[in-house]
């Protein structure tokens, strides 16, 4: 019988951890991307509806009377903070935290790596990304096609003129039953279509999408295309979502309006109320330097190297016997 | 009515789905980049043993599914309905035949069987993982042979027919696996 203090994941993928994290700051210390670190802690919390920040109190010196703080979902607008005072690029290895997200890929508490490159754009930013898993993975070539070019590919659909009833037809020709959808949004639709149809049917090789719709943009830039496209892009390996990268957003105004349609859509949502980062929105009107960023999971990297199912085989502690 | 949230999911919670029993085989969370989370589920409905998968919006409800495994005793079939009995209590309980389906050919009576009820209706029986069984009809025996290579078929008194080493006789009591149907020895008393 397996005693319950003891970790889950075996010594040997302890040991794979350790030298994934050295060969990660061996790389990023070869391509001079400085390492920083940031709270973990904070005073605001995640605006996205779809993010579920945990929360804790503080109480004494600094807030006498108490104060709601935040566990980071990521590290984004704290390093932006960095790059607006003029830190170059930079690199985090750090854990993020999110309410409600356990599962086979999942740990309420994880392990991210986040950076960022002056000067890149998303394109530039994804050889990066190509460069780093080679490192770590030995991937084949990855394969980039923009999210228009992987619906049309893998469903026939049109992501950017897509019907509800088109969408459902998709899902029914592949017997998912799906649950009452009579307020979703088309991104709603696009997302289940994506979870559903598509990432089980991609392979080992990895997947580069770009230039998403518009609708989600969450931090990036949105190009001034017909129809407009997302500078995002995000890395699939194995069918797992393992990075999600911007060609970041530096206009002050544009993201104080999306921080504000985030907490117009919390509030049809009912979801709690949060403040947003205005030391974000201050550092974005001092300067943001044109750059790239992108997160990565990496404990979901670590699952590939090890070839683990579940998270749980290349975490110490998951939450549950934490 | 009780009901369970896309929380509390995990193989073998027994959930109601358009109005039939059903168990959960398994169960995915699946939260894309940008958008809400999803419970992607596949289920068993206990009246038909179909697999469907379903996917469930993070935090719905579901109707929970009073579903009950209970020991009981088998009594005896009636021609149309197999009844048993709880023994602490000597209520009855009668089955169909679509309930007892492959149960039905390893139970004479008195076997403590695993009767799964559905609002108080036997849904499934499981007979026990080893019967003691007489051979009501088989090949004769060949004297000397007990290597059990081979073997042949043989009925037994419940109708039931399994493969059996060629040195049983007929009036013989075998021991039977019922989760494989295989004959495993003679009987030991």
């Amino acid at each position: 019988m397996i005693s319950d203090w003891q970790p889950t994941a075996s010594l040997e993928n302890m040991k794979l951890r350790a030298r994934i994290l050295a060969e990660i700051r061996g790389f990023f210390s070869a391509c001079d991307v400085m390492e920083v670190e940031t709270p973990l802690l904070s005073l605001a919390g995640a605006t996205d509806p779809y993010l579920d920040s945990l929360t804790s109190h503080y109480q004494g010196p600094l807030f006498p009377a108490g104060q709601t703080v935040y566990l980071q979902t990521s590290p984004e607008f704290a390093m932006k903070r960095l790059l607006a005072a003029g830190s170059g690029s930079i690199y985090q290895i750090c854990k993020a935290f999110r309410n409600g997200e356990a599962g086979r890929q999942h740990n309420p508490e994880f392990t991210m790596l986040e950076w960022y490159r002056p000067g890149f754009d998303h394109h530039v930013l994804m050889d990066e990304v190509e460069a780093l898993i080679a490192v770590i993975l030995k991937t084949a070539p990855a394969r980039r096609l923009t999210y228009h070019d992987l619906f049309a590919e893998y469903v026939g659909l049109d992501p950017f003129d897509l019907s509800v009833e088109d969408a459902c037809a998709c899902l029914q020709a592949r017997n998912i039953i799906l649950p009452d959808m009579a307020d979703a949004m088309i991104d709603d639709w696009l997302s289940l279509i994506m979870t559903h149809v598509i990432e089980p049917a991609f392979g080992v090789e990895p997947v580069f999408v770009y230039d998403f719709p518009a609708s989600q943009a969450m931090l990036a830039r949105v190009a001034d295309a017909q129809p407009p496209v997302a500078q995002r892009f995000e890395l699939y390996i194995n069918g797992m979502e393992l990075a999600n990268g911007f060609y970041e957003l530096a206009d002050a105004a544009e993201q104080q309006r999306r921080f504000e349609a985030d907490l117009q859509l919390r509030q049809q949502l009912g979801l709690p109320e949060i403040g947003m980062s205005h030391a974000l929105i201050a550092a974005l009107e001092s300067g943001l330097p044109d750059c790239a960023g992108v997160a990565l999971g990496v404990d979901r990297l670590l699952m590939l190297v090890a070839g683990a199912e579940n998270i749980a085989e290349v975490l110490a502690f998951p939450l549950d016997s934490s | 009515m009780a009901t369970y949230s896309t929380n509390e999911f995990k193989s073998g919670l027994k959930i109601m789905i358009e109005n039939d029993p059903c168990t959960i085989v398994e169960n995915e969370f699946v939260k894309p980049g940008k958008g809400q989370a999803f419970s992607r589920v596949k289920i068993r409905n206990l009246k038909t043993g179909r697999v469907v998968e379903r996917t469930f919006k993070s935090g719905e409800s579901v109707e929970a599914a009073d579903v009950m495994d209970t020991d009981m005793q088998y009594l005896y079939n009636d021609g149309e309905f197999w009844h048993f009995m709880l023994p602490d209590t000597f209520e009855q309980y009668a089955a169909t035949e679509e309930a007892v389906s492959d149960a039905k050919q390893w139970i004479k009576g008195e076997e403590i069987c695993v009767v799964t009820l559905w609002n108080d209706v036997p849904l499934a029986v499981a007979p026990p993982n080893f019967v003691d069984l007489t051979v009501s009809e088989t090949d004769p025996g060949l004297r000397g042979d007990t290597s059990g290579g081979g073997g042949k078929p043989a009925t037994l008194e419940t109708g039931a027919v399994v493969r059996v080493p060629l040195f049983i006789n007929i009036g013989e009591v075998l021991r039977i696996d019922t989760r494989v149907g295989d004959y495993v020895s003679r009987a030991k008393d």
